[in-house]
């Protein structure tokens, strides 16, 4: 009898350790996950418009239909990102996603504080080989740092009524996203 | 012989419970960092980069991208104040105040994340959009036909979702429930 509750033990343990592997695991399987939707759609290192949410169809679950979106799928391996995003009347936030969905930076209009948001994005390593009178002028350019190679850039600007929603689109449509010449 | 079938056992006992926890874990929101007010929950840690594993296989199975802390907090609600499924077949109030932001908006969603769709193609509020009482304070009806005041059309779907966001907003992490925090209630006026 004890040898089989011993067993049973045993098979609720490792149990656990397959829940948690399964859990940490999923993320890197899923196919159908927002960077993978948008890379479907959107070319390397440049602004793409995403299409407003309706009820028939929509790119990602969850878009807040009050906002007009653009995203940048970037790719740091040649070189690091400028990307330009001009503020819009109303709220303009900028969020960065790794390849596996994860925000890790958002900053608003508010925040960068000018009439546009400009930003360097760039890896650790790109980070640690700025040149050291770069590094002066870094103080003045805000610069986020990605901790993967790929990722996405999604620019939202809010059409506090449905009204304002073109020139919630015209404002997006100035954003840029380009690769840095080294 | 029996050192087999105690292996088989414990093997079969291990996918089970395994496979099994997981799936379950995955019908369910994640529990942890959650914030509850009233009807409403935020998972605010779910747009950095401290995001938990559960919400992150969430994430990664739904296709939506979380909203960066950065951004605003997002807080959902499925069920009204007393713990009844929202049903778009009843005429449902959202009223009372709304925590600080600098802007907020109101959403409904079918379960799967899906705007629901309806003849005046009017899926949420904005804060700037909303007719507010005398005192500030908001008072949506989400119903299926038209209703006085801010209507916010349900389609009659069997069970919908709300979501609240709020941009600009100093809610975070580390905000607690109470004073600083005050969401409108959910509450069922009738049901056809």
């Amino acid at each position: 009898m004890t040898r089989w509750l011993l067993w049973l033990a045993s098979g609720l343990l490792l149990g656990g350790i397959v829940h948690f592997a399964t859990i940490l695991y999923l993320p890197s399987t899923a196919t159908q996950n927002a960077y993978a939707r948008i890379s479907a759609i959107s070319p390397v290192n440049s602004v793409v418009a995403l299409p407003a949410p309706s009820a028939e169809k929509s790119v990602l679950p969850l878009m807040d239909p009050a906002f007009a979106a653009a995203v940048c799928r970037y790719d740091l391996r040649e070189a690091p990102l400028k990307l330009t995003a001009p503020v819009s009347p109303a709220y303009t936030s900028v969020t960065f996603y790794t390849n596996k969905d994860v925000a890790y930076y958002a900053i608003n209009d508010r925040a960068a504080g000018r009439r546009s948001i400009e930003l360097d994005l760039m890896t650790a390593a790109q980070k640690a080989q700025l040149p050291d009178d770069e590094e002066i002028s870094a103080a003045d350019r805000l610069i986020v740092e990605s901790p993967t190679q790929t990722g996405l850039i999604v620019i939202r600007a809010l059409a506090s009524e449905p009204g304002m929603m073109p020139a919630a689109i015209a404002s997006l449509s100035g954003a840029r996203c380009q690769p840095q010449a080294q | 012989m029996r050192l087999l079938i105690g292996l088989l056992l414990a093997f079969a006992v291990a996918a089970s419970v395994g496979l099994g926890t997981t799936l379950y874990a995955l019908q369910e929101s994640t529990p942890f960092g959650s914030f509850t007010v009233g009807a409403w929950t935020a998972w605010p840690r779910t747009g950095t980069a401290d995001i938990d594993p559960y919400a992150r296989a969430l994430i990664a199975r739904s296709g939506e991208l979380p909203m960066g802390a950065g951004d605003g907090v997002a807080f959902v609600a499925t069920k009204d104040d007393n713990g009844a499924a929202l049903d778009g077949r009843c005429d449902v109030i959202v009223s009372g105040v709304t925590p600080q932001a600098r802007f907020w908006t109101l959403t409904l969603y079918d379960p799967e994340g899906k705007l629901v769709g309806n003849a005046l193609n009017r899926h949420g509020f904005s804060s700037q959009e909303i007719v507010r009482k005398s005192d500030g304070a908001i008072e949506i009806t989400v119903a299926p036909r038209a209703r006085t005041g801010n209507w916010l059309p349900s389609g009659g779907v069997d069970r919908y979702t709300l979501v609240m966001r709020f941009y600009d907003s100093p809610i975070g992490v580390a905000s607690r429930t109470g004073r600083e925090t005050p969401m409108p209630s959910v509450k069922v006026q009738s049901c056809t």
